[in-house]
């Protein structure tokens, strides 16, 4: 039985699991909140991004079940004395164990067979100038030379035939439930979905779920055999490591966000509601906080934290640990420094909605000032909370790449887009350039980044009906939506 | 409008002692001189002699907030946080952490040119451009331009900025041998170094900018005044660059005014990645050297600035808008 380890940030990721499930069931409930998320998947851009971002949510979740191997007893050794590993993995390592085993030498190019690195060997007495086999991919070819394409194609076409399969099930899955739930026949259910009829776009969900499906079907045939991405300077799995920054991206863009909010909310509805000398000096406080230049106050606060650490070295007991301790407090500085900005929108949203007839009857009524910030402010204002929130989520993981690059991001040893781009600024200047790492951070982060800038455009659109006149449209008028 | 000035420098240096406040705090609470002695001294035998030394000659020998060993004034005057804040306020930012760097001062006064010659022709050239850009938008809308234009700002703004330099830097200097891939040289001749980092800071920030610069046009475009001027038959330019241009400028002043501070400040990642010596390259080597001397003094030093920038963002109001007065 393996030790189970609860890092800091697998306890806020599960947190916050469990806190999505009970607002999905809050909105089930509530018939206001659950037109305002029906509209938000009626964007087309909005649900293709959900898909992928529900992609990505699983991974961070996969990734954040911890645990310590047992080690294999020695012999000799005194039994019931179980040892653990030093090392922390989680269930994403399990599952990719693979990759983390089929560790290379030094750098080697995407699906290649060779490393990229020459060795000098003798051969029939002569110097040679070769690049040697690599120990793990294509390691099964007897003849690389004539089957390797052979070899990849016919891996390829495995792949797709079973992302195709995948996509169909999920498809055919789809159209199941929504002819129930329509109560329609499967067949006209899916014509409906095929004609883009109903004002949840399908269609286009489907589509994205084919595009994910093929790409992971041929990315899982081929990452048994080959390194998909290529590996990096120690000879690690690009792809592994792109599969790991995820888990770190996720977790500074929602932890760093959610850590804002107390303070924000707090504060903000606060200075609205009071106003006079509590605002003053919450709006003093905020106003000096925001006056530093943001890069710089993380930054100083970060170090602050690096020293303290290096101070107290006893406090964790494996490398995972502290790297993590290290990202948790980097989001906690993140949310510190970074709530003026949502403090200021809620508190002006805050000074307007205490002049309307609800609030002042809820006064008049006697009801205690506590309350009515809690029972009749808050709710009216959590939708900018969801709004900013979500906004904020696609800006923080960009940020965290540049503070990983200047020197304050999130520990050298975990794996994360930032330390990514990092190595690849280096990898970029050799000759043959090596430009696996960079293409694989670079095709990584934009997906992350543009599919939550999406989601959060038409969670903006959705919340807030003054943004939606800004929205771009194209001059050609769709075919009118068939009306149920 | 001069008293309203005289109020605003008030309430500024009062931000600027909170800052203080926050950032002594932070370097000197957090972790005491004794710690950041022994970081800085490094080694495995320090002895509390090196330590003391190394306080002494910093000034760091002295109790934090209050001298209890001291009399009346002296007890609040005679501590390193009174020190520290007064030598701040008279701009006088003592010598770095580390043994061989110099003075602070100097150092930031003469970094600071240098990180303007990148930052004030960048400034400019994004105003410029992103309004062009966000215009040209504007007068295509709801049509196929305006469509793919605001895809693109969207792709444009989910690429971080250290990519934009990477490629460009890979593509430019590399493969095309346009443009020398990173140095300096005082004078004229660093027009050459700084075209490359000014174009990339440019394209990196265009997408955000513009796309923000769109909303707000079009937020001006639904107002009444604007229907007025097109139904006395103003052609649609003409009401775009007369009416709505100079209406929305009031937003545009305080969005592009926000970046001011860094013009300079300099950007942390484009002076590294260039190799500019400006103030950006000067803060990236303190942290990687744990020099907190020196992080501590661009904290105020940013601070100061960006209190500055505030002020003169609102008297720009007065001048862009002649609605608005100050009082």
């Amino acid at each position: 039985m393996p030790k189970f380890v609860l890092l800091w940030t697998d306890a806020t990721v599960w947190a916050l699991v469990v806190f999505t499930i009970v607002y999905a069931v809050m909105v089930a409930r509530s018939p206001n909140l659950k037109a305002s998320w029906r509209k938000v998947f009626r964007d087309a851009p909005a649900l293709c991004s959900a898909l992928i971002l529900a992609l990505c949510l699983l991974i961070t979740v996969a990734d954040s079940l911890h645990y310590r191997p047992v080690l294999k007893s020695v012999a000799g050794a005194a039994s019931g004395n179980v040892a653990y590993d030093t090392v922390t993995r989680s269930s994403l390592d399990y599952v990719l164990s693979d990759l983390i085993a089929s560790r290379e030498v030094t750098y080697s190019r995407p699906l290649d067979y060779l490393s990229y690195r020459r060795d000098t060997v003798s051969i029939n007495g002569q110097m040679q100038r070769v690049s040697p086999r690599l120990l793990h991919g294509g390691a099964h070819l007897s003849d690389p030379e004539h089957q390797w394409s052979s070899d990849l194609l016919s891996r390829s076409g495995t792949g797709l035939v079973l992302g195709v399969v995948l996509a169909a099930a999920g498809a055919l899955a789809l159209f199941g439930l929504l002819a129930r739930a329509r109560r329609a026949g499967f067949v006209e259910t899916a014509a409906s979905v095929w004609r883009n009829e109903g004002d949840i776009p399908w269609r286009a969900a489907l589509w994205t779920l084919v595009v994910i499906a093929t790409l992971a079907g041929i990315t899982i045939s081929l990452m048994g055999a080959y390194h998909v991405f290529g590996t990096d300077t120690t000879g690690n799995d690009v792809l592994y490591q792109a599969l790991k920054s995820i888990r770190t991206a996720f977790v500074i863009g929602s932890l760093a966000t959610i850590a804002t909010l107390p303070l924000a909310v707090v504060l903000g509805i606060m200075a609205g509601y009071f106003r006079g000398w509590v605002d003053e000096v919450i709006q003093y406080f905020y106003t000096v906080l925001s006056s530093v230049p943001n890069i710089l106050l993380i930054a100083a606060c970060v170090l602050m934290v690096q020293v303290y650490l290096d101070k107290h070295p006893d406090l964790f007991e494996t490398g995972v640990e502290r790297a993590d301790v290290k990202l948790f407090l980097l989001c906690t500085v993140l949310g510190l420094t970074g709530w003026a900005g949502l403090c200021r929108l809620l508190r002006a949203e805050t000074l307007k909605l205490r002049e309307l007839d609800y609030v002042q009857a809820a006064n008049a009524f006697g009801v205690s000032s506590t309350r009515i910030m809690v029972r009749h402010v808050f709710p009216n204002v959590a939708h900018l909370m969801l709004i900013v929130t979500v906004l904020d989520f696609s800006s923080l993981i960009l940020y965290e790449a540049v503070l990983s690059y200047v020197g304050v991001g999130v520990d050298p040893s975990m794996n994360s887009f930032g330390g990514m781009i990092n190595l690849a600024r280096k990898e970029m200047s050799l000759d043959p350039v090596v430009w696996w790492s960079f293409a694989a951070a670079f095709g990584f982060m934009v997906t992350v980044v543009l599919a939550v800038n999406l989601f959060a455009d038409g969670v903006r659109d959705a919340f807030d009906p003054r943004a939606r006149a800004f929205r771009p449209r194209l001059p050609i008028t769709r075919k009118p939506v068939a009306q149920k | 409008m001069l008293s309203y000035l005289i109020r605003r420098f008030l309430y500024g240096a009062l931000i600027l002692l909170g800052v203080n406040l926050l950032t002594f705090f932070l370097f000197f609470t957090v972790n005491t001189p004794d710690d950041m002695a022994r970081l800085n001294i490094g080694g495995k035998h320090i002895t509390q002699d090196l330590i003391d030394k190394w306080k002494v000659e910093r000034g760091y020998d002295k109790p934090l907030y209050l001298n209890d060993a001291k009399q009346g004034g002296e007890r609040v005057t005679d501590t390193i946080f009174w020190e520290r804040s007064v030598s701040l306020f008279e701009l006088r930012f003592g010598r770095s952490d580390a043994e061989s760097a110099g003075d602070i001062g100097p150092e930031v006064s003469r970094r600071m040119w240098v990180s303007m010659q990148l930052a004030l022709p960048l400034f400019v050239l994004q105003v410029i451009a992103s309004t062009a850009f966000a215009l040209l938008l504007v007068m295509f809308r709801h049509t196929r331009l305006d469509f793919w234009g605001v895809v693109a700002c969207v792709l444009m703004l989910s690429i971080s900025s250290l990519f934009y330099i990477i490629v460009g830097q890979f593509m430019f200097s590399r493969l095309l041998r346009i443009a020398p891939i990173s140095g300096y040289v005082p004078g004229w001749d660093m027009a050459k170094f700084l075209v490359l980092p000014i174009a990339l800071s440019l394209l990196s920030r265009l997408g955000t900018e513009a796309r923000l610069y769109r909303a707000m046009f079009l937020e001006e475009i639904g107002k009444d005044y604007v229907r007025t001027a097109r139904a006395k038959g103003l052609s649609e330019t003409l009401v775009l660059f007369r009416h709505v241009l100079r209406n929305a400028l009031l937003p545009i002043v305080t969005s592009a005014g926000s970046y001011l501070p860094y013009v300079f400040l300099g950007s942390l990642v484009f002076e590294s990645f260039f190799g500019l010596p400006g103030l950006g390259a000067y803060v990236i080597d303190a942290i990687t050297k744990q020099d907190f001397a020196i992080v501590r003094t661009m904290v105020f030093v940013g601070s100061l600035l960006y209190i500055a920038t505030f002020v003169l963002i609102d008297v720009a109001y007065t001048w862009v808008d002649p609605r608005v007065r100050l009082g």
